[in-house]
């Protein structure tokens, strides 16, 4: 324990502690803009210097250590000023064009400008004009906002291990952009949208399907079914101000009726649907020595990932679609014979706390014979703006349940939102398919939680599984390095694209904060204990599914609409 | 061709970090004429760093390019001389003319322009060079006839 002094205040602070830190713990909030918890100070915005006494210039709050008997002024006119001015000095090329923009009121600048007064426009730089690029069918990207704090490419290179962009050119010129400038889908980027979750302006956006989705539930001759994702319904009400970790799963369903939608399945219930598929493929790797350890296909910027950088590794990678894509391929198959409607008639659109599934529900992998699994994705960022949009008061809804034929879902597929979720409920069902008997405790412990790498060893009946999860691309990444350099000891892997998992995806609301993530994850975990479904092979709807129309897990018809193959993919790394 | 030039100037930096980044660039471009995307690529492996990393480096400084030279490669001097002489007024005559922006090269491959900073002949600035000849003290007039004269040069030599 050190002792320093800010603004007169005698303040107790670790050794080693950034300024910035210190003062948090304070109470005293220094602005920042280039900074991002976790990661090594970068120190180029210097939006939160201080005053230190003796030293001769400003200080970064955000890398610089305090020390004993330091003597900090964090409100004097000198700070106030050069603060007000680097913001000043971002607003002169600025385009200002907040009431056309995607991140109006939810915007670091506007916040600063409003914060530090400014009410004019002091400095008037030659603004920057370079096209949008939209060529991702994911991530907008409108290069004449960014203001350069370099956070998309440090969260790209530095947690995701993708270095799909950077600065190109210096100076006045500077500018975010890919390898030789191309369009971002040309690029390595997965499409993970990490890096619209860390920008400050509206630089970085989702692509939005909004415009088509409320077309097409204006159309009177489509059916438009929606699905939404495990982690849609904890994270929702942030976009309107409720607390995070509020499940709002029965409201969010009534208000998806109420907009229009002429049936809401869970995406749930396809995780259940999964977990057979999947469970299923791993015992029988195991059983007739296939390749090993398998890795999980759920994630689809993990797929690219994998396709770009480690082709090596595909035909470990399950060959089952994502719960998004298995759902869509039911609803076009099953549910259309049932209901005796077309498919080309069916508008599926689905509701994901990413923008990778963006991208995923276009690949042609995911139309058979031309008709796509899934026609739209919208993130829970857009489900918020549609529910705004039509003027649905989400509180004053009362909590619906899913349609038939898909009525019901685990609480096993629920926890596919966390990393570690899929691990768990698959061998919640492995465990079951291997010894007919249930998993006695529901719980594995070592893999819950928001570490990046969760290992543990699983005795199954005498059948000894090694199984790790990790989360973000970065830990993906030396995971299977250690695997090319020769760790033999996993049988089973868990990927998904996102630190945290799908609750903390890029499509997720904005703003929030390692406790607002972590409260989504409990909110999971919380259904999980109050459920008493907890294991996807006892979901009723998914063994009539079978019954009726797949036969049994990896027969041909699983096989035709549930499952597909991966290719390497030439991009520039 | 190209794809061996590179791969024997990589081998001259076997085993090497970051540090060479900037040397195998120079060299690649002294090879090459510019920075090919496949150039880019068999770099990025040698060195594993990421192309946009590469990217990013080599349009830091103005010295790379990306496109292969046209056959006539006009540079234009932006050094503080000839800026006080007026090479502002140049440039956008030559881009203005040609069509094309610093590091561009035209579509037939004709004309590509490069700005450079001095180029140590400050006396007799504003200074253009193309093709390794220099040219004194150009005014956007004289310009125009520097860049009428390639035109008519390629004419005589079309096939009729
Ligand atoms: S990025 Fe922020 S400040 Fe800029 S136009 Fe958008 S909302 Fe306004
Ligand atoms: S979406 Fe992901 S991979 Fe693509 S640029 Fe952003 S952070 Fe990088
Ligand atoms: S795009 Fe956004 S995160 Fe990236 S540098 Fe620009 S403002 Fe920062
Ligand atoms: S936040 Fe400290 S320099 Fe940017
Ligand atoms: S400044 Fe142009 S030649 Fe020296």
């Amino acid at each position: 324990m050190i002792t320093f002094e800010a603004d007169g205040r005698t303040i107790q602070a670790n050794e080693g502690e950034t300024i910035l830190t210190a003062l948090k713990r304070e109470g005293i909030q220094v602005p920042t803009l280039c900074h991002m918890e976790g990661l090594p100070p970068s120190g180029a915005c210097r939006l939160c210097v201080v005053e230190v006494e003796g030293s001769p210039t400003l200080t970064p709050a955000c890398s610089f250590p305090v020390a004993p008997g330091m003597k900090i002024k964090t409100r004097s006119p000198k700070v106030l000023e050069a603060r007000r001015t680097n913001v000043e000095l971002l607003l002169s090329n600025h385009p200002d064009d907040c009431l056309y923009c995607a991140r109006n009121g939810k915007c670091d600048l506007q916040t600063l400008s409003m914060e530090m007064g400014i009410r004019q426009r002091l400095y008037r730089g030659k603004k920057t004009t370079r096209e949008l690029d939209v060529s991702s069918p994911s991530i907008l990207r409108d290069p004449d906002k960014c203001i350069l704090c370099g956070r998309c490419v440090r969260v790209c290179e530095e947690v995701q291990g993708i270095s799909a962009i950077d600065f190109v050119n210096r100076g006045s010129r500077a500018f975010i952009g890919t390898a030789f400038d191309t369009g971002l889908n040309l690029s390595s980027c997965v499409n993970c949208g990490q890096c619209v979750l860390v920008c400050p302006t509206g630089a970085l956006s989702e692509t939005s399907s909004l415009a088509d989705v409320v077309a097409a539930l204006s159309d009177p001759d489509k059916l438009v079914v929606a699905q939404h994702a495990p982690a849609v319904s904890v994270s929702l009400a942030e976009e309107f101000g409720v607390k995070p970790g509020t499940d709002l799963d029965g409201k969010m369903v009534a208000a998806l009726r109420r907009v229009g939608f002429d049936r809401v399945f869970d995406t749930s219930f396809a995780a259940d649907l999964t977990i057979m598929e999947e469970g299923s493929e791993l015992v029988h790797r195991i059983k007739t020595g296939g390749v090993l350890p398998m890795l999980t296909s759920c994630s689809p910027g993990w797929i690219k990932f994998v396709e770009e950088f480690y082709p090596e590794f595909i035909p470990n990678i399950s060959t089952c679609k994502s719960p998004q894509q298995m759902m869509g391929a039911v609803i076009k198959s099953f549910f259309a014979q049932r209901e005796a409607v077309d498919p080309a008639k069916i508008v599926s659109v689905s509701i994901m706390p990413c923008t990778a599934k963006k991208f995923e529900c276009s690949r042609p992998e995911m139309a058979p014979g031309h008709i796509p699994d899934v026609d739209y994705v919208l993130t829970t960022r857009e489900l918020g703006q549609l529910l705004r949009m039509f003027g649905i008061d989400l509180a004053a809804m009362e909590p619906e349940g899913a349609d038939t034929p898909f009525g019901e879902r685990s609480s096993a597929g629920k926890i596919f939102g966390a990393s570690g979720g899929v691990m768990e409920a698959a061998v919640r069902s492995a465990y079951f398919l291997i010894t007919g008997k249930e998993y006695p405790d529901l719980k594995i412990q070592p893999i819950r939680g928001m570490h990046g790498c969760k290992e543990v060893r699983l005795n199954i009946d005498g059948l000894e599984l090694g199984a790790a999860v990790v989360s973000g691309l970065g830990q993906a990444r030396k995971l299977l390095d250690q695997i090319k350099a020769g760790r033999k000891d996993l049988h089973f892997i868990e990927v998904m694209t996102c630190p945290g998992g799908c609750i903390n995806g890029g499509g997720q609301p904005l703003k929030a904060d390692l406790e607002a993530v972590k409260s989504r994850m409990q909110a999971l975990y919380k259904i999980d204990r109050e459920e008493q479904l907890r294991v996807s092979h006892r979901n009723k709807w998914v063994l009539r599914l079978y019954e009726e129309f797949l036969g049994k897990p990896l027969s041909e018809t699983s096989h035709r609409l549930l499952h597909t193959h991966y290719a390497q993919r030439d991009v520039l790394l | 061709m190209s794809a061996q030039t590179v791969e024997r100037i990589l081998t001259q930096h076997q085993g090497a970090s970051r540090d060479a980044l900037i040397p195998i660039l120079q060299e690649v471009q002294e090879a090459e004429g510019y920075l090919s995307r496949e150039a880019v690529i068999q770099i990025s492996k040698h060195l594993k760093l990421p192309a946009s990393k590469i990217y990013g480096v080599a349009t830091f400084y103005n010295q790379f390019r990306f496109q292969p030279k046209g056959k006539y490669h006009f540079m234009v001097c932006r050094g503080t001389a000839c800026h006080v002489k007026g090479s502002d007024k140049v440039l956008q005559t030559v881009m203005k003319q040609l069509k094309l922006s610093p590091g561009q090269t035209s579509r037939d491959r004709m004309f590509s322009l490069e700005v450079v900073a001095c180029m140590g002949a400050c006396g007799l600035a504003p200074v253009v060079n193309v093709n390794g000849e220099f040219y004194a003290k150009v005014s956007p007039r004289k310009l125009a006839q520097i860049i009428q004269s390639c035109r008519e040069k390629e004419a005589v030599n079309a096939p009729r």
